[in-house]
């Protein structure tokens, strides 16, 4: 027999709640304080120069759009593939995929040079330009998710509900090819310039999404069953994998490549804290340790080493973001290939363009992230976005398909 | 009656002297607007003509800096900021064959390419290639994302760091907004080289060569049937127009 699923909002009496609005709010205002100053003062206060002219804002807010259009997928799982056992996931899965974009956009918009010029880049497309169409994509997806929530939530829309979650679902695959495109499209970086960056970032947003949502989900949910949490953190394990395997292909191929052997030399062996980042970061602390964790018998019933496995995954992911959009301005362009470079007054000389983030840098991604925070929890404060139990009980064993 | 006719005559002759000088005024004037081409406000630029620039990489001069000082005059490039977020629309370069070991010295600048990817990547079309071949920012409508020098294989554009204090009035800049050599459109326009390629010929190096490249009768164009030139990163297929000789 088929259970009904019952939601919640939370209560919001409890002193966590308060205390995660309260740092959230904090931060929040760290993060307007410090585009404020990036406005009246200029990028001059930010580690970014006219070498590394994206930096740490950049890596926030790609994490937060990536993280995003990922987390969608636990509402895709339920309502595209038709597997009942996410249907209670669903409606927190869309409304984290709106929270974490509209936090990422706030990151990318305070860090352009001209934010009062937002109106802009609304009304004037250049439709070569991935830019162009990534404010359509991200506005749409916005969008889309939000009738996705109220066809969710409105039992007179139920019937629609799997067509406006397969465009939803369709939609955050072209989002996210448009957000790796954004560096696949750079043709004169040797770092980017690769059409494996697409596939790669969704990947990516796959096991970021997944691990904020098991994340949060044990967070809200005491009585969580252990086999709510098998499968997903199944999943978790594949997609690690999956992006191991991105990378894998990506730094093979660029070794096969003569002239790319440089750029492949600075970043796996010579390139300091992005060979520290990639190795110790990524390839350790991202991906080796969490499969440990998710895998190996001894840990993998552990409610704690599948939350430290998604915390992992997210550190190695925000460590791969950083060593992919900074370490690869950090390494020079060749303007003159067979020729060494000896004098100019625009580091064209450099082995490496230095780069140290700022303070200010850190408060506006935080900041990002305190909006994400705050919504999320509005949000569940006023519709019931939370299943009311998630305990093993609860879930039919029909149901586990 | 002879004498009768002689004013008609008279009044002929005076129109004929009268057209003939008005023609010989005016003709040289005409003649020197169309070989200075010189374009009127009014006239919209002509994808007949394509600017570029040929420099002579022999004839640059190792520690010469006259180009890079002629433009931070030009377009008031003098704020006193840290040198890694100095705007810098023209730089000198010194360079080693790795194979040989010659050396070069060089200008680099905006190359001005046919299918700039400045352009291609500019969400708002900020970034932009006139008719006549200039890669120019619009200052108005740039939303300083800087996607445009993450784009370029040249490293030719500079993003404003900090507040600006007494721009020119003819180059306008501005805080949070990306910038790039604009081959003193303005000057051009007017018939007159960029100040740059005046400041190598008043040295007397006459390593910049500037002109349009799609006149066969300019003296850029039978320049560059005579000699070898090349451009930069040719394999990226973007057809500068700025090309480089003896590199």
């Amino acid at each position: 027999m088929k259970k009904t699923i019952s939601y919640r909002i939370i209560e919001g009496k409890h002193p966590v709640f308060y205390w995660t609005l309260g740092i959230s709010t904090f931060l929040i205002l760290l993060g307007l304080y410090a585009a404020y100053n990036m406005e009246h003062y200029g990028h001059i206060i930010t580690g970014m120069t006219n070498q590394i002219v994206w930096g740490m804002p950049h890596v926030f807010a790609i994490f937060l759009i990536v993280a995003a259009s990922g987390v969608l997928n636990v509402a895709s799982i339920s309502s595209v593939f038709r597997k009942s056992f996410y249907h209670p996931l669903a409606r927190l899965s869309a409304l984290l995929a709106i929270t974490m974009l509209v936090g990422g956009l706030m990151v990318l918009v305070l860090d352009l040079g001209r934010p009062d010029r937002l109106i802009i880049a609304m009304t004037h497309y250049n439709f070569k330009s991935i830019f162009s169409w990534n404010i359509i994509l991200y506005n749409g997806f916005i969008l889309l998710c939000a009738l996705y929530i109220w066809f969710m939530m409105e039992r007179r829309m139920h019937g629609s509900k799997p067509t406006v979650g397969l465009v939803a679902f369709l939609w955050r695959l072209i989002l996210t090819t448009g957000t790796g495109s954004i560096f696949g499209f750079l043709v004169a970086r040797e770092a980017y310039n690769t059409a494996i960056l697409p596939p790669l970032f969704i990947a990516l947003s796959l096991v970021l999404g997944l691990a904020v949502f098991l994340l949060l989900l044990m967070f809200f949910s005491h009585a969580l069953g252990e086999r709510i949490l098998q499968r997903p953190k199944i999943l978790l394990g594949v997609l690690i994998g999956a992006v191991f395997y991105f990378v894998l292909a990506y730094h093979l191929t660029h070794l096969y490549i003569t002239g790319r052997h440089g750029v492949e030399y600075f970043i796996l062996a010579d390139g300091g804290i992005y060979t520290i980042l990639f190795w110790g970061g990524y390839i350790f602390l991202g991906t080796i340790l969490p499969l440990l964790l998710l895998y190996h018998e001894r840990f993998s019933h552990s409610r704690v080493s599948i939350g430290s496995a998604c915390l992992l995954s997210i550190l190695g992911g925000f460590s791969l973001l950083y060593v992919i959009i900074i370490g690869g301005q950090a390494y020079p362009l060749d303007i003159f290939p067979g020729m060494e470079v000896i004098s100019s007054s625009f580091f064209d000389a450099a082995s490496k363009h230095p780069y140290t983030p700022s303070g200010w840098e850190f408060m506006l991604g935080m900041g990002g992230i305190g909006v994400s925070v705050i919504l999320t929890l509005i949000a569940m404060k006023i519709l019931p976005f939370l299943p009311a139990n998630l305990t093993d009980s609860d879930i039919d064993p029909e149901l586990l398909d | 009656m002879n004498e009768e006719t002689s004013p008609s005559n008279d009044r002929r002759d005076f129109l004929k002297t009268t057209a003939v000088v008005a023609g010989l005024t005016v003709a040289p004037g005409m003649l020197l607007y169309g070989i200075s081409e010189a374009k009127p406000d009014e006239k919209a630029v002509s994808s007949k003509i394509r600017w570029g620039m040929l420099i002579d990489t022999s004839k640059c001069a190792d520690g010469c800096d006259a180009c890079v000082n002629a433009c931070v005059n030009e377009h008031g490039l003098t704020e006193e900021t840290t040198p890694e977020t100095k705007a810098q629309w023209i730089r000198k370069v010194g360079l080693r064959d790795k194979q040989t070991g010659t050396v070069h010295s060089l200008p680099m600048l905006c190359q001005h390419c046919e299918f700039p990817p400045c352009t291609d990547v500019c969400p708002t079309g900020a970034s932009f290639k006139r008719a006549d071949g200039i890669v120019l920012v619009d200052r108005h409508i740039c939303i300083g994302c800087r996607y445009c020098m993450m784009a370029c294989p040249y490293k030719a554009r500079s993003f404003i760091h900090e507040t600006l204090e007494n721009q020119k009035p003819h180059s306008p800049r501005g805080k949070g907004t990306v910038e790039s050599c604009n081959f003193c459109v303005y000057r051009v326009d007017k018939g007159k080289q960029p100040a740059c390629v005046e400041a190598c010929n008043q040295d007397g190096h006459q390593a910049m060569l500037f002109g349009d490249i799609n006149d066969p009768n300019s003296e850029i164009s039978k320049k560059l049937k005579q000699v070898n030139s090349s451009v930069l990163r040719p394999d990226m297929r973007l057809n500068p127009g700025v090309r480089y000789q003896g590199l």
